[in-house]
């Protein structure tokens, strides 16, 4: 009987995991060695060369300031969305007359909101390459120029241009969040909101004492899912700004330094290194995640 | 047996895990160099002189860009197969080279002949550094296509030779040659009463000119790519201080990017940053400012000689493409007018441990005849490294006033290699640039930049230096 269970859950187990540990596990562990490498992508035999590559990443100012980003971003990112999804989603939910009904057409926002998602990253970054344009093309330009301003360097200018991709980000992420909580809020007893309604309650102690606590989980699982967003951003990064990550690097992240230095100066040793360090990040964040995330759970 | 715990899943999936890579297909390559020995070559005749295994197929990749691959299937590849008829020719075209091409190095298995180009071209450096080219010195010293008295090496540009080389050693084909100068149309300097010109001093005037009619911008670069304003920075310090200053950029000497002529060139185009951009420049790329220019938004910008080509699409038909060199800085510049930033370029490779190496080599040597270059020449719009491959031919325009600015230039051509040898120099000073002509960073800062990134690279041991 015993040994028939055990059989059982091994025999599921075996192909993922076997999988998952070719495809994932071992590229990770491979990675760690070749860290500690020169390899420069074609060459038989990599050279050892300890912990050289990491003793040179600490010196590496673009890759310390790609580090910055992501950090500004981990914390950003998920903050502006959550904020934002939260708010649409409650008019959406619970915003309208008598506080029960969404506010007036939340059919037709709840489908606008999504579109956003529906779009591929590329896609988008190309789109906001337009949006973004210094020229009489530029979709925020366009109205400054002829109201005879300067146009502003949303992507050229390297004050500007980090801000520019966090708002591309939050813009892109909203939408799926709206749909996230409208979906928390809905499971949320109707008789909660009513009897509020009834002791007098408003708008903004019905969102703050009520649908805030009773979200909370579903938050949490946002703001892990932003943190991990926030670590990656490679795509529009890439694919939108100038010099690839620029202006001047000031929009670069990890993950477009661990591409750069890999496929385009054939460094992968040291590309692996940065990996490694990203890697740690990426544990952190969620051990950290889940550590918080570590609470009472209210019962409905 | 007891039940497994979902603990004791988890701890034996980690030893599993780590124990698998050893088993595991590995990312890395085999440790010990496995790798097939070249083939040799078969054998020559007068008819065969690179001695081409005809059994053995031969792969090409061409670079679809800016010259598409038309030419290699239209022009060089028949040219080819009438001399070989048994000879298989696999045709192959993709933008990007590295991530199709470089696991089949890595893989043991590359294929003969490679347009290793574009923004996603593999590093040559590394190649190099690897052995995995072949060394072209059998095809140069082979009798050219046209005249088999007379070697290809005698028949090309000897600069295409040299900055194919690395170490002494030639192992890359450069195919087209390259100017780069200020470009405008001839109808609106026509219309205008505006010369090309020759002075800084007259340079300046004319922008100031341009500027207080108000009709168009007078200058502006492909802001998104800043290579296109620090090449012509480093073109006009080669013209104040001479060929050396370039040489010492690109040996990575002290001091070469804070030498005197180099910051003089880069404070006279910060200026002009400064003073007479188009708007938005900074968030335009090489096409957006390249239209402006069709339409009639903006005077003048630095490019190479593909430009003509590259805005076929857009180009008013009077509107007449033609260039000039950089005008001289002061009386005493080390190089007269006319000197010009030419640089064969368009890279061909053929990989030592593909299967029929020699088929690369005698492709190479097709391209390079007179033919193979002058139907090129025509069907792309650009020039060659192949000498009077455009006699008696008819040329648009631009390619002409290039052709023309080329001949002028004579032996005052200069180049850097730093670009392709050092990518990250490259990414830097770039990046610097860009803010020089923003006004983001002083002349100063600029040339430090630059200085302490070339001395970063020449002290870091896993990076393969070169010499010029």
């Amino acid at each position: 009987m015993r040994h028939g269970r055990t059989r059982f859950a091994v025999g599921f187990l075996v192909l993922p995991v076997t999988l998952y540990v070719v495809y994932v596990i071992a590229p990770y562990a491979q990675a760690f060695s070749i860290a500690l490498t020169n390899w420069r992508g074609v060459n038989a035999s990599p050279q050892f060369v300890g912990l050289e590559n990491f003793r040179r990443l600490l010196e590496d100012t673009v890759f310390w300031k790609a580090v910055g980003h992501n950090l500004l971003l981990l914390v950003l990112l998920p903050v502006l969305t959550i904020v934002i999804a939260l708010f649409f989603a409650f008019l959406l939910n619970a915003g309208g007359r008598g506080g029960t009904g969404g506010v007036w057409g939340s059919r037709f926002y709840r489908v606008v909101f999504f579109f956003p998602q529906v779009l591929a990253i590329a896609v988008i970054a190309v789109l906001f390459q337009q949006v973004f344009r210094p020229d009489r093309s530029g979709m925020l330009n366009a109205p400054l120029i002829a109201m005879g301003f300067e146009p502003i360097g949303f992507l050229s200018d390297t004050d500007i241009a980090l801000w520019s991709i966090l708002g591309v980000l939050v813009w892109q992420a909203v939408g799926f969040y709206v749909v996230l909580f409208s979906a928390g809020i809905a499971s949320i007893p109707r008789e909660l909101f009513e009897a509020a309604a009834i002791d007098g309650a408003g708008g903004p102690p019905m969102f703050f004492r009520i649908t805030l606590p009773l979200l909370w989980d579903t938050i949490q699982v946002g703001w892990v899912y932003l943190g991990i967003i926030a670590l990656d951003v490679f795509a529009i990064v890439w694919v939108m700004t100038p010099e690839q990550g620029g202006p001047d690097y000031s929009t670069t992240v990890m993950a477009a330094e661990i591409y750069r230095n890999a496929f385009e100066y054939s460094r992968f040793g040291y590309a692996s290194a940065m990996g490694v360090v990203l890697f740690f990040f990426t544990i952190g964040f969620a051990a950290l995640a889940l550590r918080l995330s570590r609470r009472e759970r209210i019962e409905f | 047996m007891t039940p497994l715990s979902r603990r004791e899943l988890l701890r034996s999936a980690v030893l599993a895990g780590l124990a698998l890579p050893v088993a595991s297909a590995c990312a890395t390559p085999a440790g010990d160099g496995g790798t097939s020995s070249a083939p040799a070559a078969g054998a020559t005749s007068a008819a065969n002189p690179l001695g081409l295994a005809e059994d053995r197929p031969l792969e090409i990749w061409i670079f679809d860009g800016g010259f598409g691959d038309a030419y290699a299937k239209d022009i060089h590849e028949p040219l080819l197969k009438a001399k070989y008829p048994k000879l298989e020719i696999k045709h192959n075209a993709t933008q990007e080279i590295a991530k199709t091409l470089q696991p089949r190095f890595a893989g043991g298995n590359p294929p003969e002949f490679i347009n290793n180009s574009g923004a996603n071209a593999m590093d040559f450096g590394a190649l190099v550094q690897d052995g995995q080219l072949a060394d072209l010195t059998p095809l140069y010293d082979a009798p050219s296509w046209d005249d088999p008295t007379v070697k290809v090496r005698d028949t090309i540009d000897p600069a295409a030779i040299e900055l194919g080389s690395y170490d002494g050693t030639p192992y890359v084909m450069n195919y087209v040659n390259t100017v780069w100068g200020i470009w405008y149309s001839q109808k609106l300097f026509d219309d205008n009463g505006w010369r090309p010109p020759k002075t800084w001093e007259e340079f300046t005037a004319l922008c100031e000119e341009i500027k207080k009619a108000g009709e168009m911008a007078p200058f502006t670069y492909a802001g998104r790519h800043p290579y296109y304003i620090y090449e012509a920075i480093l073109t006009l310090a080669a013209k104040i201080g001479g060929k050396d200053v370039l040489k010492n950029i690109d040996n990575l000497e002290d001091g070469a990017w804070t030498a005197e002529p180099v910051k003089q060139a880069a404070g006279a185009f910060a200026e002009i940053g400064a003073k007479y951009l188009m708007q938005g420049t900074a968030g335009l790329d090489h096409v957006q400012t390249q239209t402006a220019q069709n339409k009639g938004q903006v005077a003048m910008l630095p490019c190479g000689s593909w430009l003509e080509n590259e805005q076929k699409d857009t180009t008013p038909a009077d509107f007449g493409y033609a260039m000039f060199a950089l005008p001289g800085f002061t009386s005493s510049d080390a190089m007269p007018y006319g000197t010009l930033h030419v640089q064969p370029g368009e890279e061909y490779v053929v990989s030592a441990r593909s299967a029929n190496p020699r088929a690369g080599m005698e492709y190479m040597r097709a391209m390079l005849s007179k033919d193979g270059a002058g139907d090129f020449m025509e069907l792309v719009s650009t020039l060659t490294v192949v000498k009077g491959a455009g006699e008696g031919r008819e040329l648009k325009p631009g390619l002409r006033s290039a052709a023309k600015a080329l001949l002028v230039a004579g032996d005052n051509a200069v180049w850097f290699l730093f670009r392709k040898w050092y990518a990250e120099l490259h990414d830097e000073v770039a990046a610097a640039s860009g803010q020089l002509m923003n006004g983001k960073l002083t002349v100063d800062e600029w040339a430090e930049r630059a200085q302490k990134k070339a001395e970063a690279i020449k002290n870091d041991s896993s990076v393969k230096k070169f010499k010029r």
